[in-house]
This record gives structure tokens, sequence and C-alpha cells, in this order.
């Protein structure tokens, strides 16, 4: 390969300018601040995980994961989620304290996407886990957790949907009993959202017609609480109805929180089945074609790391957020100082009084006629408006000092 | 979701167009006979609240998984090649072929030898899961020359008929895949236009089975 020019960057990771960091923070510390009031506490877990631990526990399929080898010749990767660290230091930092834990984050995540795929390799994520606790609040929780960050951090427009992996896994079981590598084939097909492959397949099957309705009736499963009892049409296994009934209950807890209108039931919803184990979801904001948010259920994460115990979470799509959201929300009042070089004491105390005081400040000397003449435009162009020095906004214009003692 | 949002469709341009609107127009949705490049590439229909965009059919699936169209009629040629993140929702049953390894007949194959094709991904994962090793040579058309002029000794393509590789002496040795155009839905506007979708879809899904049933009695 040739070497790169000195401004290129590997693809898929970018530099976020002022602007940019800005509306991030905003969604950010908006997230954030909404957990807190929810009673979840931040932690920072390490860029770096071990390949052998958590980069084998995550979701984030072998390929995608960057790796790379450390000076003794382990292999480590870059986090390519936050769940499977966090389940880390819940099996063992925080393994004597008790159940259920409540903790957020905001990190960037890592993932190594097909040459000119043209998505990012480097993106964040603001997120929540609910460790230990197996109820449908929990649940609920947080998929309401979720609507409230993400108004929190400012996505007006949005639905989310909601399902759960144990139905189609029990249904398969039911309508096709111990015959796995066809089920596979057919949560593989759901999994591509090929539709048109799952129904060929159901085809190929030769179930008799009920089952095989049955079967393709999944993918119309989706609409509000009605959905539940169609769903207990197509199958009676106990697998099924716990999953239903346990959709059911977290629906009626989302109509406690008052945010009913916010979600639906969707049955067609398909997690990746190796990790999640009940609930699962995905936020959907309507000007966007990728969803904002997703999680769900995932029981089985926290006794790879020794410490069984139910959990749930999520995690919104900070940097897909930042697409969404309009630009300019309320920015700090920015001043700009102009001083006389002899005017120097007094500007820089005026300049770290305004501070004190929460407003963003710059300070700079005139020097010269050159720039006393634009000084004197500024204060006329920026009487009551905002004005534009050397490239950046100002709202605000103070000139210390006088022009004639320079002069002299 | 109260009120009626427009539904984006994108629809490819060319040869698959005039199978598609003819499919769209059973269906009662009035969409345009002609795909005229010359005139502007968006049109609307108001009655149905649809849009359509004209696009290249290898780009209608990278329309669709970005959202700035909300459905779309794609190849599943296209499909395998550009493994897209959309949903597959119908087979529409149109431009009906196959994927096939073609090659002259009665050649012994070399050691390692050359594929061209203008699927490159489909044809190198193919060859890899029957363990063969072959090198894929990407070609962007023609690809029937291939073979004739020593390129490569076998190419993987689109089969109709058949008549232009009988034309050229070339036969088909192995069907991979059958082909036709299906019904693509990106996700979110799957999960917040369901109901729009869902009706496109069932009036496409009954339109191609009268197709369907009419070619049968008429073949």
């Amino acid at each position: 390969m040739s070497k790169p020019k000195v401004f290129e960057k590997p693809v898929g990771v970018r530099d976020y300018l002022p602007h940019a960091v800005a509306k991030l923070r905003r969604i950010e510390l908006g997230a954030l601040d909404c957990m807190r009031r929810w009673g979840y506490e931040q932690i920072i877990t390490p860029t770096l995980e071990y390949y052998d631990t958590v980069g084998a526990a995550s979701t984030t399929s072998d390929r995608k994961l960057f790796k790379l080898l450390d000076h003794r010749g382990t292999t480590i990767v870059l986090r390519s989620e936050m769940t499977a660290p966090i389940a880390r230091v819940v099996a063992s930092l925080l393994r004597q304290a008790p159940l259920p834990l409540r903790l957020s984050y905001h990190a960037n995540v890592f993932r190594a996407f097909d040459e000119g795929a043209g998505r990012d390799a480097e993106f964040f994520q603001t997120g929540a886990e609910l460790v230990g606790d197996d109820s449908a609040e929990a649940d609920a929780e947080i998929i309401a957790l979720a609507a409230s960050a993400l108004q929190a951090a400012g996505v007006s427009s949005f639905s989310i949907a909601f399902g759960h992996v144990g139905f189609l896994n029990g249904l398969l079981e039911e309508k096709l009993p111990g015959r796995r590598d066809e089920q596979d084939l057919l949560k593989d097909c759901l999994l591509q959202r090929d539709f048109v492959g799952y129904r060929d397949r159901l085809r190929e099957l030769r179930l008799d017609g009920e089952d095989r309705r049955a079967l393709e009736e999944v993918l119309d499963l989706r609409g509000g609480r009605e959905v539940c009892d169609r769903a207990l049409t197509l199958g009676r296994s106990g697998e099924v109805l716990a999953a239903v009934r346990q959709l059911g209950e977290i629906w009626d807890v989302l109509g406690a929180y008052g945010v009913q209108h916010l979600v639906s039931v969707d049955l067609t919803m398909i997690g990746d089945f190796s990790y999640y184990t009940g609930m699962i979801f995905e936020g959907y904001a309507s000007q966007l074609g990728f969803p904002v948010c997703s999680g769900g259920r995932y029981d089985n994460l926290l006794a790879q790391f020794g410490r069984p115990a139910p959990a749930t979470g999520f995690a919104l799509k900070t940097t897909r957020i930042l697409e969404v959201i309009n630009g300019q929300a309320d920015e700090e009042e920015r001043v700009l100082i102009l001083y006389a070089p002899r005017a120097l004491s007094e500007a820089l105390a005026e300049a770290s009084r305004l501070r004190d005081s929460g407003l963003a400040v710059v300070t700079a000397s005139l020097r010269g006629e050159a720039d006393w003449a634009e000084a004197e435009r500024l204060a006329e162009a920026g009487r009551d408006k905002p004005f534009e020095y050397r490239g950046r906004t100002f709202d605000r214009l103070v000139v210390l000092g006088r022009r004639e003692e320079e002069a002299l | 979701m109260s009120g009626i949002d427009w539904l984006t469709v994108v629809m490819p341009k060319g040869r698959i167009y005039r199978d598609a609107v003819r499919l769209f127009r059973r269906a009662g949705l009035p969409v345009p006979e002609e795909d005229d490049e010359s005139r502007k590439l968006i049109v609307s229909i108001d009655g149905a609240s649809l849009r359509f965009i004209l696009a290249k059919p290898a780009d209608v699936a990278t329309y669709v998984e970005y959202g700035v169209a909300d459905v779309g009629v794609a190849g599943k040629d296209v499909l395998l090649e550009e493994n897209r993140d959309v949903y597959e929702l119908l087979d529409l049953g149109i431009a009906r072929c196959r994927m096939s390894v073609i090659g002259l007949p009665g050649r012994k194959l070399p050691i390692y030898p050359r594929v061209a094709t203008k699927y490159p991904n489909v044809a190198s994962r193919y060859f890899r899961e029957h363990g063969q090793q072959v090198e894929v040579i990407k070609l962007n058309g023609s690809v029937e020359l291939a073979p004739l002029i020593g390129l490569a000794d076998r190419i993987v393509d689109l089969v109709e008929t058949g008549r232009t590789l009988r034309a050229n002496g070339l036969v088909e040795l192995e069907t991979m895949f059958d082909i036709t155009s299906r019904l693509i839905a990106n996700r979110v506007s799957y999960r917040t236009k369901y109901a729009q979708i869902r009706a496109l879809c069932e009036s496409l899904a009954r339109a191609a089975e009268t197709a369907a049933a009419g070619g049968t009695t008429s073949g």
C-alpha cells in the first residue's frame, strides 16, 4: 500500500468540529442526565478488552471486531459495544454490590465494516443497563427510559417497537419439534429480513396447512395489545404462552408510565438469538432510515463472567441521533474583549469576571491603525446583534483603552 | 401514526421497469408507462400518495437502505450482490431468470480457473461455499465475450432464454439461483409506515398472483 497523504485518516473514522461537538455533547449530557434522574449511575470502562473474554461474549460477529496484539502477543479487541464490558465489571469489581444495579454509560465503540461499506468504524453510544431484575417492570422501565432519553437527547418524533425472542423460539419448536437445523434456517431468513426466503423455506418444509399458516402469520404480528391475543391463536406451548404473557405485562406497565402512544408490539422483531433471551426493542425516528436505539433482555450474559444474573438494557445510537436533531440550541453568550495594550490588566480582569458569570470570553489586543479601524467598525455593526470577528460569531463587544493613547 | 404520509418508491430503470409497471398497473397503481430518461426522475401519483424515483437497478437497494426511498423494486441478483440491510417483502414474479455458471462446452478447467462476472461478491461466495478455488474477474458488461476471447474459463451471469448463450456457443453448466424482482422496504419505513407498505404489498401480491395464473393459462 502506498503511504497515506498527511491529511488522510483510516476508513470509517471521523473528526468532529466544534459545531458537531456542541451537538454531540448536548445529546450525551441530555441523555445521561435523564438516566441519572432515573437512578442510573454512569461508569467508564477501558477501550481495550481481551478478545477471549469481552470479545467472545459480545454480540458483534467476529469479523466485525477490531483485533490487535499487545506486547505479549495476547489478542485484544477495541470494544464493539458496552454491554459485555459492563457485565464484566458487575461480575468483578461490583461483585459484592447487591442487585439490582442501574448503570449508564457514554462511550465510543468500534466495528470493522467491509471495505467500502461507508459505515462508521468508530461511533458513540449512550446507554443504560439494569442488572439483577427479571420482572416485566424492569423491561418496561428500560423501554420507558429509552423513550425518555430520546426526548432528552432532542429527538422530537420517534416510535418504539418491542417483541420477544421467546415467542418465535417457542412457536418454531412447537411446529418443528427437534428440527433445529430447519428452525435455524427460518430464523436466519428473519434475521436477514428476507420474508420471501422465509416463505419459500416454509413451503419446502411441507408442514400441514394450519402450522404453515401460523408460521406465515408471524410476519404480520405487529400493532397494539391485540397482537398478543392474535399471537395466542398461533401457538400454545409453554414458551409461547410465557413470552406473550410477558409482552402483555410489559405493555400494561408502559401504559402506567404513560408512554403507550409511543410503543407498539412487534413479534417479527428479530434480535440475535444467541444473545437476547426475552424482550427486545428498537426505536425509530421519523426522519432517519436507521434505528436510533435498540436493546433487550440478555439473561445469559452475566453467567459467562461468573455471576449469573438477569439483565436488560439499551443503547442510543448517539452518532445517528446527531443526524436527526436540529442544530442551534441555546448556546452561552460569547463576548469579545478588544483592548489597547496599556489596558491589558483591566481587560483580563474583566474577562475573568465575565467568565465567572458563565459567559464565553475571547480577548485580543489592538495593535495599530487597522485593528482600531476594525474595532470601530465592529462596534458600529454589532450594537444589537451578533457580529463576526475573524470567522467566529460573538454576541457582545467590549473595547477597553483609547486609540489616542496608543497614537502618542 | 395518524394521517397518510407519502410513500417513496424507487423503481429500476430499463428492462425491469416495463414488467414492474405492468404489475403496478394491474394492482391499480397508475405508474407512468415510460421511463423516459430525458424527463424528470421523480413522478408523483396523488390519488395513491405514491412518489416514484427512477434509479439504476444496482442502486435500488442502496436508496432503500439509506431511507431516501421507503420501498423499491430490486432484482434478487442485486440483493445477493449488494447485501444491503433491507426487508425483502414480496416475490413479484417479474423479470424471471436464473443466475448460472456458464462456459464453453467440453473444456477442461485449469487448476485455478478464472471466472468473469458482473457479480463478483456472489460468484466469490458461491465458489468458496462449493469448495472451489477460482479467480473472480469483475466485468461491467459483455460478460459472455470473456470465455470466447480467453479472458476467463467460466462466467457467472443471468440467463433468461439462453438465446445469447447459444448464439455465442456457450452452455449453461450449473444453475446457481432462480432470480426474480422483489419488493424491498427500508427498516424504519417498514415500521413507521407499516399500514401503507402492507397495503401496497397486498395489492402487488394479488396482482402477481393473477399474473402468474394468467401466464399458465395462456402458456
